[in-house]
């Protein structure tokens, strides 16, 4: 976590690893029957799922009602394209700023609960979000959403590209997931990343030592709030649409189960397994089962039951096992790498 | 002028008095100890001091400021810094980690961008002493949950100290502790004594007369006795009121 072990690399060899089959993915995706479109929701749902675990799996507080914010990332979005039609970086901009804002706002309410009542606050207010945009039909479109919200050329300073190709939204979706990457790294290694993680550990003692747990616990959910709005934007360039049902109770706990499953508790890299644990199983169980969500919830359950750490937990326990204690094993846990 | 003061301090919870009228004061430099039985309310009024609960009557000053009714957190700023009873620890640090966080100058990094490097070698070699202070140096990688009971205790008193405290409570540090683990805590308070102005809520009364400089003895939400040890053992309501082991 801190600083104990010496510096901090910028770049860890994990993050190398990760970012090599991130960027190769186009290349060797269909060899394995997968595609580039599923590919860039990964990626999108990366990004909301590893700041979604700056609450959950660091601080250590359950919101079941994160969906919200990446719903308002993409009708702020939808309707920076279809209003203001500023393209995508302005767009995306928008897009942080409206989660961040709603996410600043809503954490001010959040910021001084814990446990239960921390968790079922954010489900009321998920579901005042969500209610929100299924009424507001003016601004967005009531149940249909924003609809044609077409891709527009991404302008790079001195050319501009069409996102039209699902390749080219893949790679534009992989560098900005690298760059978060990075990003939460270094947060997660800073001071506040220590003292948020020193909150879910003993919450009374970091009130003791002097550490103002109110205005940390609003900013770590206002900033995973950020993460969520960035990857909403992406969703609805993705999507070129942005709907209500991305703002659900049920879609706000996909995020919370694709963590878990993933073991967010215990890695780093908890949830960017999470997420492609579950988009696997979307398309695979969703290709001979109509229930896919049966099983999925199933598999949910039984990995809660015997595997709580998810994942990651049992691969560093196997990795454990297996003798290799002196190499850091790979998404062994936060302390493993360097 | 005491560094730290109470007075007339009154608190109840629903219809129980948990502390009437109790005044105390603790001289900078000195090892003061609160004694007295279990559910005498020397918790409570540990927790009143520093922040946990605000007094129903009665106010708190530390270094002549009023801090009645501050925040834990704001009066730990100040530096006033507290152990716990209950073993208050960050399990899945290391022992290391653990001072580091109590750490002011990594408290207050909390403000610089997250993309500077910080100065932690600085802070790594502070924390390190402070783990030495109370003889844990060996244990800086050892993750607090697995370190034996006894030496939980001692981190329990290292992260407080980390704070750089101006006054250090101590609660009830002796808990669970064997009689050759109170022995070693007894030197180690007895080193402490010399850098920090300690306040200690005890009711092992052998363990205190032999500490401590002035000694508060709390029966029923009351300070019904205080003075010096010497003084006090001359009393007899004091072994009255403590059920604790005589020296």
């Amino acid at each position: 976590m801190l600083t104990a072990r010496g510096k901090v690399p910028l770049v860890t060899r994990q993050m190398l690893v990760f970012f090599a089959l991130l960027f190769s993915y186009p290349l060797w995706a269909s060899a394995v029957g997968l595609y580039d479109y599923i590919g860039v929701e990964i990626a999108i749902w990366i990004i909301y799922a590893l700041g979604y675990n700056l609450l959950l799996g660091y601080t250590g507080l359950p919101s079941f009602g994160h969906g919200a914010f990446l719903g308002i990332g993409a009708y702020a979005y939808g309707l920076s394209q279809l209003d203001l039609s500023g393209g995508v970086w302005i767009g995306l901009l928008l897009a942080v700023c409206a989660a961040t804002a709603a996410a600043g706002l809503v954490a001010c309410f959040l910021s001084h609960r814990r446990g239960i009542y921390f968790a079922l606050m954010t489900i009321a207010f998920g579901q005042i979000f969500w209610f929100v945009a299924i009424k507001w039909h003016g601004v967005t479109g009531g149940e249909d959403g924003l609809l044609n919200v077409l891709r527009p050329e991404l302008g790079l300073g001195v050319a501009s590209i069409s996102l039209k190709s699902n390749t080219t939204l893949y790679y534009f979706a992989a560098a900005l997931l690298a760059v978060i990457v990075v990003i939460l790294w270094r947060v997660l290694h800073s001071p506040f990343g220590a003292a948020i993680q020193a909150i879910r550990m003993n919450e009374t003692r970091a009130r003791f030592l002097g550490y103002r747990v109110w205005l940390i616990k609003w900013s770590v959910f206002t900033l995973s709030g950020a993460f969520a709005g960035l990857a909403g934007g992406l969703f609805c360039l993705t999507q070129e649409s942005a709907y209500p049902d991305v703002m659900s109770l049920h879609a706000s706990g996909f995020v919370v189960m694709m963590t878990l499953i993933g073991g967010g508790f215990v890695s780093f890299w908890g949830p960017v397994v999470g997420v492609i644990v579950f988009f696997l199983a979307r398309d695979l169980l969703g290709s001979v089962t109509e229930a896919w969500l049966l099983w999925y919830g199933l598999l949910f359950m039984a990995v809660m039951l015997f595997e709580p750490e998810g994942v990651a937990g049992a691969w560093g326990r196997i990795a454990a096992r297996l003798g290799s204690q002196k190499v850091a094993a790979p998404a062994a846990g936060k302390e493993a790498s360097t | 002028m005491s560094l730290f003061t109470a007075e007339h301090l009154h608190k109840r919870f629903g219809d129980q008095v948990v502390l009437e009228d109790v005044s105390l004061a603790f001289e900078s430099g000195a090892v003061s100890g609160i004694m007295g039985p279990n559910g005498a309310g020397k918790s409570t009024c540990f927790n009143v001091l520093t922040g946990l609960h605000r007094p129903d009557r009665g106010r708190v000053t530390f270094d002549g400021e009023d801090i009645t009714g501050l925040a834990p957190d704001e009066i730990a700023r100040r530096g006033v810094s507290r152990s716990f009873q209950i073993m208050t620890l960050f399990d899945e640090f290391t022992a290391l980690e653990n001072i580091l966080v109590a750490l002011p100058e990594v408290r207050r990094g909390l403000g610089r961008p997250f993309w500077q490097p910080r100065a932690d070698a600085e802070a790594i070699e502070e924390a390190r002493e402070v783990l030495a202070q109370v003889g844990l140096e060996g244990r800086a990688g050892t993750p607090a949950a697995a370190l034996p009971y006894g030496e939980r205790r001692a981190l329990e008193i290292a992260v407080a100290l980390a704070a750089r405290p101006r006054i250090v409570f101590l609660d009830e540090p002796t808990q669970g502790l064997g009689t050759e683990g109170r022995a070693r805590l007894s030197a180690l308070i007895r080193e402490l004594r010399h850098r920090y102005t300690l306040v200690i809520i005890e009711h092992d009364m052998g363990f205190l007369f032999g500490l401590a400089d002035r000694i508060s003895v709390i029966h029923w939400g009351q300070v019904i006795a205080e003075g010096t040890p010497g003084a006090l053992r001359a009393k007899d309501r004091v072994r009255a009121a403590g059920p604790g082991r005589t020296p």
